[in-house]
């Protein structure tokens, strides 16, 4: 990735004006015609290296505040089809699977975000169930102590929020 | 200054709804917004910078995938006594790598956060850090095998609509 490629994903990534043209805009910052900007644009969201043009939302402002991670112990044989199960439900925001360690066997990992907590344990029910998984644990966040954008292509990126 | 919650209206949640599905890589791709949701376009910009100092839009742009342009991640928990959370948090957020960081409720590990970094040297490296900085020992770091799904999409219209869900670029570790 040239250097140039570079300042334009940090510059649609964190730095996206909010203006009539906003593809000029950038194409000003790093050089580039709007139209080249745009075909740079499309060519990376066909790559997957954008994965769409949209919005974060603080949840805590659209009501969102109960925070569940679960991770599940699953035989590692059935991974694959759990991990699959899980994310198909609309309530899981993310499912990965991780290399449990000795002290830690839980090797997948999905996120719940609801209004309020029985609304979380609802759904862990129908999830433990519907997967037919009983090792989980709930860990539900009390604090949040960080939370800000990526810090690409910076040596040691000043401006985290 | 404490965040105040923010107050959204029925446009503002109409607005939201339609921005998590996305805009196109058009030239005036807030023109083709409005439109969607029967606003104007200035006025639809106006309100967007609003909700965004705010702080109700985290962020708003491209969502990079992490991985693809050689970034690679991983989630690490903590065993911290419960005292010293507020100094080993500042410790830990320090690092400009270092993109969430919560309190979870866990008799062991209670402080998690997630590293993004151009490579795992870096990441080794900050670990190593925090550790020699904290003196805590007690850690987990289980970087992803495998993601089967990133998105999140609020349901800001009660509706069960979630076709184009946006994902959260924060979690992209």
């Amino acid at each position: 990735m040239t250097e140039q490629e570079q300042r334009l994903i940090l510059e649609l990534g964190n730095n996206f004006p909010l203006t009539s043209r906003p593809f000029r805009e950038i194409g000003k910052r790093v050089g580039m015609s709007e139209e080249a900007v745009i075909a740079k644009v499309k060519e990376y969201l066909e790559k997957g290296i954008i994965r769409r043009l949209s919005a974060a939302l603080r949840q805590q402002h659209v009501g969102f505040t109960a925070n569940a991670m679960v991770v599940w112990q699953v035989p590692p044989e059935r991974v694959e089809e759990v991990g699959r199960k899980l994310a198909s439900f609309p309530e899981v925001t993310h499912c990965y699977e991780r290399l449990p360690t000795p002290e830690w066997p839980y090797n997948l990992y999905t996120m719940i975000h609801r209004p309020r907590r029985e609304e979380c344990w609802e759904i862990v029910r129908r999830l433990s169930e519907a997967v037919g998984i009983k090792d989980f644990l709930v860990l539900f966040s009390t604090q949040e102590l960080k939370r800000s954008n990526p810090q690409y292509f910076t040596e040691r990126g000043e401006g985290s929020e | 200054m404490p965040e105040k919650k923010a107050v959204l209206t029925d446009a503002d949640r109409r607005l939201l709804a339609a921005l998590q599905k996305g805009f196109s890589p058009v030239p005036e791709p807030f023109r083709e917004l409005a439109a969607q949701v029967g606003m104007t376009e200035e006025a639809l910009i106006a309100r967007l910078r609003e909700l965004k100092e705010m702080g109700v839009i985290r962020r708003l742009g491209a969502i990079i995938d992490s991985r693809k342009i050689g970034y690679t991640g991983t989630l690490c928990a903590l065993a911290v006594p419960p005292k010293r959370i507020p100094e080993v948090a500042e410790v830990i957020n320090s690092y400009p790598e270092v993109t969430h960081n919560y309190v979870r409720e866990h008799e062991t590990y209670n402080v998690w956060f997630t590293i993004l970094a151009p490579s795992h040297e870096r990441i080794n490296q900050i670990l190593r850090e925090i550790r020699e900085k904290t003196g805590i020992n007690q850690f987990l770091n289980l970087p992803a095998r495998r993601i089967f799904k990133i998105r999140v999409n609020f349901d800001l219209e009660g509706s069960h609509d979630r076709a184009g869900a946006a994902p959260d670029p924060g979690a992209g570790e």
